[in-house]
């Protein structure tokens, strides 16, 4: 099923993501990496406190969506399987990689890509391009 | 005060997601979808993201130090290894299966659907692994 085109929310809304990432680079130093700060507040947690940091954050992406419909319309959002058994899958290829590559499209993505560094220039291009040919299997060979 | 701008950035985050377009999974899927329904949307978020952040973090690094910690903590690593390009490899076939990516998937847990929690809960699980081996 197709998807409009949003081209000024798509940017308006990744403007807001760049802007985040900007906040927490100037108040705590830290990468805007979404699997770096789950996965550090996941066992074995090294440094102690990542741990408060990390879950005050992620309560701020919890609290998006309830502001947002407190202020907006509601959100169109079509989930792309409702089979229990991919999404266990999808998610699970998902956090592993995303942890074991030591970031994801936001870590890699916005953060990395903004700083020019070279390893997320490359893990961007290689998630990019698996992402394509995964999409280009599932749709065209299999027919999902 | 920390504290407060800490959860702010999650909040701005999080609207982010959702404004963009990043939370609908179709969206994420047709975007991966260059030869068919090509969504070229989600290259716009990047983009915009990438325009406030590149400049932002320029400045952002010309000071001493953060306001709330004593320094930056920023990777250090220059080398490509095995576990970056596998990890991102396995990472984009799981994004482009679920046509969601950490970020999201956690933002739309307050949507209150049933496949949203299968979904972090593997993702969570698959982190563990990650983290073990």
């Amino acid at each position: 099923m197709e998807t409009e085109f949003t081209p000024i929310t798509s940017l308006a809304g990744g403007a807001l993501i760049g802007l985040s990432a900007v906040m927490l680079m100037a108040s705590h130093g830290k990468i805007a990496g979404i699997s770096g700060i789950v996965s550090r507040i996941l066992p074995p947690a090294i440094q102690k406190e990542s741990i408060p940091f990390g879950i005050i954050f992620i309560l701020g992406l919890l609290l998006a969506v309830p502001i947002w419909n407190l202020f907006f319309v509601e959100i169109e959002r079509q989930a792309v399987s409702d089979n229990y058994f991919i999404l266990g899958i999808a998610g699970l290829l998902v956090g592993f990689g995303s942890s074991y590559g030591n970031g994801c499209t936001s870590g890699h993505g916005v953060c990395g890509l903004s700083r020019g560094s070279t390893r997320s220039i490359i893990a961007t291009v290689t998630f990019m391009f698996t992402g394509f040919l995964t999409v280009y299997i599932l749709r065209n060979t299999l027919g999902l | 005060m920390k504290y407060i701008t800490l959860l702010f950035s999650g909040i701005i985050f999080g609207i982010g997601l959702v404004l963009s377009g990043m939370t609908n999974p179709l969206k994420v899927q047709n975007f991966l979808d260059l030869f068919g329904l090509w969504d070229p949307s989600l290259a716009f978020v990047m983009g915009g993201a990438i325009f406030v952040a590149l400049p932002g973090f320029w400045l952002v690094q010309k000071q001493k130090k953060p306001f709330f910690s004593k320094e930056f903590d920023l990777p250090k690593r220059k080398d490509l290894d095995f576990r970056l390009i596998f990890g991102a490899g396995v990472f984009g076939i799981g994004w482009g299966i679920g046509g969601l990516c950490p970020g999201p998937a956690l933002t739309s847990l307050t949507f209150f659907d049933f496949g949203i929690y299968i979904f972090v809960i593997s993702m969570i699980m698959g982190m563990l692994i990650a983290k073990k081996i």
